[in-house]
């Protein structure tokens, strides 16, 4: 089997003319190659085309040129087998209990109620969830939410994990639990990890490898490796060496975050 | 109850209180309205008339299905239009004044198209009703979430799974409200055409007691239709709010 999990190669995206505004150049032309059992995370200035990056690596919009491996097969606007994207948004139903939310996929797929129950179980107990199987989305926190939205996506065991900004409307502490969490579940599952985030921290605490984009139209500018060990946790942000990395994705940010203010107004 | 339920139950019964009493003390002529127990009576001897429980039948009959029909035709007409913009976009002056239009002068027409029976009465109330229901359901499914179409999408649904599973439910305060004005537009439709043009129904007895001069049973009747229809829109809001107390307002 490789051990190239994702590949990407010339990938642009252009969005086209609408009325009498000019075609958008959003992306690329973008090279990729992501190990299996790689946590990449994605920084980027606002508008760089970060979310633009994860709709193409899922199969949810097509890219305008170049192409898209996942385990060898291509993606081409129809999400693959063994995807699973957690948005920035919650996403969870409202109208159906924590339980019935992470069973969703599952049961469209029609797998048998046994399975589901033991899949739903073990899920939602990895993510602490499994006392609040029977309360609605509305009585739980936001950031048990977001975990139940991770829990909807693992219980389908995606292969890929595709992350975009989960933890984006969270507050500071509760994001470096969940990034402790995230990084269990990702030893845990050894999915390849592409985590998409606007919070230099959180990249470099959590990632392998970090990619940096530049301001529109976004292409990689820097890869910084980490080189953190497998078992690490939100204690290495004490580190000297963590410092280290924020300090070279900063500089590296830096001029393309004032460009894509410019560019902004 | 709550202290909003108390005092709204103190305002009509103290309402009915002094309007009985204005009825009684002569203030208000019996000929133009009689006292509150007296439209009680007048109902009490309507449900007891064999012949108007066979114009309520009818009359509720007709509005089933006017209401049915509606529903069914409103939220596929909604679907569609939510799925071709340009079609929405130029229909939606046309959906935002509809109801200047006075729906009853088509009736004769009906009778053309459908004969002298039921279903001229029935498409009345379906026209008053349907359009409600186009605009609340398309109003639900602008409203829907991206991330939930997104996460659709992720999960590969079919679109009978994605219409059934994620739109309808994403959607359903506002295909509720829809439905509750339907019911609503259905039975004025229905009783309107009846009181007019019908030879049958509880519009017509109603107009039937008028002519009559019979005061005690057109109140009675009335009171009866304001009971029914007030009755079915308390439980569906009932069914609404318990709905949206589990969903936190989403």
């Amino acid at each position: 089997m490789s051990d190239e999990h994702l590949r990407l190669a010339g990938v642009t995206r252009v969005y086209p003319a609408v009325e009498d505004q000019s075609p958008v150049h959003a992306l690329g032309p973008l090279d990729l190659s992501l190990r299996r059992g790689e946590f990449f995370s994605v920084v980027g200035p606002s508008g760089c085309g970060k979310s633009t990056l994860l709709d193409v690596v899922a199969g949810l919009a097509r890219p305008s040129a170049g192409t898209i491996s996942f385990e060898g097969k291509p993606v081409d606007g129809v999400v693959p087998d063994g995807i699973g994207v957690v948005f920035q948004e919650d996403a969870s139903f409202p109208w159906l209990t924590a339980y019935d939310n992470a069973a969703f996929a599952l049961r469209r797929a029609g797998v048998a109620e046994g399975e589901v129950r033991e899949h739903v179980e073990r899920t939602l107990t990895f993510m602490g969830l499994w006392s609040f199987a029977q309360a609605y989305p509305a009585q739980l926190s936001g950031g048990m939410r977001q975990r139940l939205c991770i829990a909807r996506t693992l219980v389908t065991r995606p292969r890929l994990l595709l992350l975009d900004e989960p933890f984006g409307a969270l507050d500071q502490q509760t994001r470096l639990l969940m990034g402790d969490e995230l990084l269990k579940l990702w030893r845990d599952t050894a999915a390849t990890i592409l985590l998409i985030t606007h919070s230099l921290d959180e990249a470099a605490l959590l990632s392998d490898r970090i990619g940096v984009m530049s301001a529109r139209p976004g292409v990689f500018i820097d890869m910084v490796e980490t080189g953190w060990p497998r078992e690490r946790d939100s204690r290495i942000v004490s580190g000297a060496a963590f410092g280290e990395v924020t300090g070279r994705l900063w500089s590296a940010l830096r001029d393309q975050s004032l460009k894509a203010l410019a560019m902004a107004s | 109850m709550s202290r909003a339920g108390w005092l709204r139950l103190l305002l009509s019964f103290g309402a009915i209180g002094l309007l009985e009493a204005a009825c009684r003390m002569g203030y208000v002529s019996r000929e133009a309205v009689i006292p509150p127990s007296m439209m009680v009576q007048g109902t009490w001897r309507a449900l007891n008339s064999a012949e108007t429980r066979t114009d309520l039948w009818l009359t509720l009959q007709n509005v089933a299905l006017a209401l049915v029909l509606s529903l069914i035709v409103g939220m596929s007409a909604a679907l569609l239009l939510h799925k071709l913009p340009r079609l929405r976009r130029a229909l939606d002056p046309l959906l935002a004044s509809y109801y200047a239009v006075p729906t009853f002068v088509f009736y004769p027409l009906f009778i053309v198209l459908f004969g002298l029976n039921r279903w001229p009465l029935v498409a009345i109330g379906f026209l008053f009703a349907v359009v409600a229901v186009i605009i609340n359901t398309l109003d639900g499914l602008s409203r829907i979430p991206a991330s939930f179409v997104r996460t659709a999408s992720v999960m590969r649904l079919t679109r009978a799974q994605y219409l059934w599973h994620v739109v309808f439910p994403a959607a359903a305060p506002w295909l509720f409200t829809g439905a509750k004005f339907a019911v609503a537009y259905s039975f004025i439709g229905v009783i309107a055409g009846e009181f007019v043009v019908s030879g049958a129904g509880v519009g017509h007895a109603i107009a039937f007691a008028y002519n009559s001069f019979d005061n005690r049973m057109m109140y009675g009747l009335i009171l009866l239709l304001f009971v029914l229809v007030g009755g079915i829109n308390t439980a569906l809001s009932m069914w609404e709010s318990r709905l949206y107390a589990r969903r936190g307002g989403r």
